[in-house]
């Protein structure tokens, strides 16, 4: 069987629309019968991830990759980088300027809660050139 | 089998389409030119009735004779009636007339709602209160696509019974000990705002058995109650309602009864569904509990409801000033604890699913997404299905036909 890509441009300037290609990720998903918990994870990942692409990074693409036992999600972009990974791991550090933290962005919380809802979580990424970050869920 | 209670109207329906795009859930097809409500995914949100222009969407439901299927009826007024009428401003007089025009006991089921607010403050005193944020389990209509679409909440929802379906129980046994008639020889019928609690009445989210005989919707008994509320001059001492029971009527009522202070009140079915998207997402830190009506402005802007629902909710606002906090001192016990518990959890419906079987599901949803790419991707809606993704899905379920797309059969 062969897996299931799901691939989204998301638009860095479009905070309107942000959580869009997670919104249809998630509705195609619910239609496999997946656990609920393992969408829920899913959600929160590529949600997070795609708010951060908006935010700090101009834009980028996320892509799900659905597998029988595993569900990958990646989203690239060719952003800022990011220059201290353990700073920005940590819970509550956030860069995000006024106008997301009007929109209800940048609590600093996107990438701690991605790493708890993953098994499996990288960060690639390089200064000046753009940052991946490739996270796995296992279906058990 | 799921039921539910809106219908189309095949002789009126002329398959405009508007229904199918309007429709929250993908529940309607347009299927040789008449449209078709699929029963597996209907939430009866009513957003239908209100859209067709044609007046083909009805909801199902009890005539207005079947008081004489009874020998003593209760009748239970949902809040919502309470905002309908011009210058009422005391519930006594509709609680009256409703008696004036042949029922036989009333009883308020905004009382019961004032019930459950005073065991819900009694528990966040407690600090027994639900994972947060806490999602409020009032709208039929809500639990439906819940369970539908987000059963990964579930365990958000609070477990205690719509208010209406406890007054029924109330009603029936005080009726039973009123008059000793057979439990079947009384009619508990509901006066309703919308065909979600139709629905609910025979099949209920919450409980294991129905417990509302029949309902008549606010639209079908509004002249003939109108026509009596003109004529009480001296309305009889009937309710035993409160502020906390009768702003349930309009969204953010519940909550504020509920002392829930750090709370949301969202309305309008598009908005609810946001909202479950955004809690989905953990997207919701600053509220604990969540208060979700379908309608707009609440049970007020219901679809079975007459006119303007913001007319109604400041009707219910003026109506509230002179009433106390409660409507009477509540029986707080275990036993009336119990009484206000759901019986039955609720259960992720599959109306969503392509295939029981996962790697047939898997295969489908690879099939429907090629199909997709096929389509122009306009949602033009002519092939009846409301986008062309959910086109795609009722070709690869072997509901609809390729050469259904107008763009496709120009092409071949
Ligand atoms: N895709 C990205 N590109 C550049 N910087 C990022 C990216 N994702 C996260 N960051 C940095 O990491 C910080 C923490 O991210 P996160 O935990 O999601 O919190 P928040 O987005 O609320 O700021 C951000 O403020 C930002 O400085
Ligand atoms: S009542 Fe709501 S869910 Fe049911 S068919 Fe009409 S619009 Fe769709
Ligand atoms: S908000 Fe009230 S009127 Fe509207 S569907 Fe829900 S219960 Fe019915
Ligand atoms: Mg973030």
């Amino acid at each position: 069987m062969q897996d299931i890509v799901f691939r989204s441009e998301v638009d860095g300037n479009d905070y309107q629309r942000a959580g869009e290609a997670s919104r249809h990720t998630k509705s195609a998903l619910k239609r496999l019968g997946l656990p609920p918990e393992i969408i829920r994870r899913v959600g929160v990942c590529m949600y997070e991830g795609e708010i951060n692409m908006v935010i700090h990074a101009d834009g980028g693409t996320a892509t799900l990759t659905v597998g029988i036992d595993k569900i990958v999600i990646e989203l690239k972009d060719h952003g800022p980088g990011i220059p201290d990974i353990d700073l920005a791991m940590q819970e509550g550090w956030s860069t995000a300027n006024t106008e997301a933290q009007t929109l209800g962005f940048g609590a600093g919380m996107g990438l701690p809660n991605m790493k708890r809802s993953s098994d499996e979580f990288k960060i690639d990424t390089v200064v000046g050139e753009g940052t991946t970050v490739t996270m796995t869920i296992y279906i058990k | 089998m799921r039921t539910h209670s809106v219908k189309i109207d095949k002789s009126k329906c002329v398959g405009c389409t508007t229904c199918i795009k309007a429709c929250p859930n993908e529940a309607i097809r347009v299927r040789e030119r008449k449209a078709k409500i699929l029963d597996q995914r209907c939430i009866d949100c009513g957003v239908c009735i209100s859209i067709c222009p044609h007046g083909a969407i009805r909801s199902f439901h009890a005539k207005r004779d079947i008081l004489e299927k009874y020998k003593y009826t209760v009748v239970l007024p949902d809040q919502a009636l309470f905002g309908q009428f011009t210058k009422v401003r005391d519930p006594n007089v509709i609680l009256t007339a409703l008696l004036d025009i042949g029922f036989d006991a009333v009883c308020e089921p905004a009382a019961s709602a004032e019930l459950i607010a005073q065991f819900a403050i009694l528990d966040s005193a407690n600090g027994s209160a639900k994972e947060e944020p806490t999602i409020s389990s009032c709208c039929p209509t809500i639990l439906r696509l819940i369970r539908m679409r987000f059963s990964d909440l579930i365990p958000q929802v609070v477990d205690t019974v719509i208010p209406i379906e406890h007054a029924a129980m109330i009603a029936r046994d005080k009726a039973v000990l009123d008059t000793g008639l057979d439990p079947k020889d009384i009619g508990v019928i509901a006066i309703v705002p919308c065909p979600s609690q139709i629905t609910e009445a025979i099949q209920p989210e919450t409980l294991n058995e129905s417990v509302i005989d029949d309902c008549i919707p606010i639209v079908d008994i509004y002249s003939e109650l109108d026509a009596a509320i003109r004529k009480v001059t001296e309305p009889k001492k009937l309710s035993r309602t409160g502020r906390r029971g009768l702003t349930h009527g309009y969204s953010g009522g519940e909550a504020t009864a509920r002392k829930a202070y750090n709370f949301m009140a969202v309305d309008g079915i598009q908005n609810c569904i946001r909202m479950l998207e955004e809690i989905e997402n953990g997207n919701i830190p600053e509220a604990d509990y969540i208060e979700l009506n379908a309608c707009t402005c609440g049970c007020v802007g219901g679809s079975l409801c007459v006119g303007n629902p913001f007319n109604a909710k400041l009707r219910i606002k003026k109506m509230l000033s002179p009433l106390p906090e409660y409507g009477c001192s509540y029986d707080l016990s275990e036993e009336a604890r119990e009484r206000i518990q759901a019986t039955k959890e609720l259960e992720y419906l599959p109306a969503f699913l392509l295939d029981e079987d996962r790697s047939m599901a898997y295969e489908k949803l690879t099939m429907i997404h090629e199909i997709r790419r096929m389509l122009p991707g306009i949602d033009c809606g002519s092939c009846g299905a409301p986008s062309c993704n959910a086109f795609a899905e009722d070709i690869v379920q072997g509901k609809s036909k390729y050469t259904d797309c107008v763009f496709r059969r120009n092409k071949e």
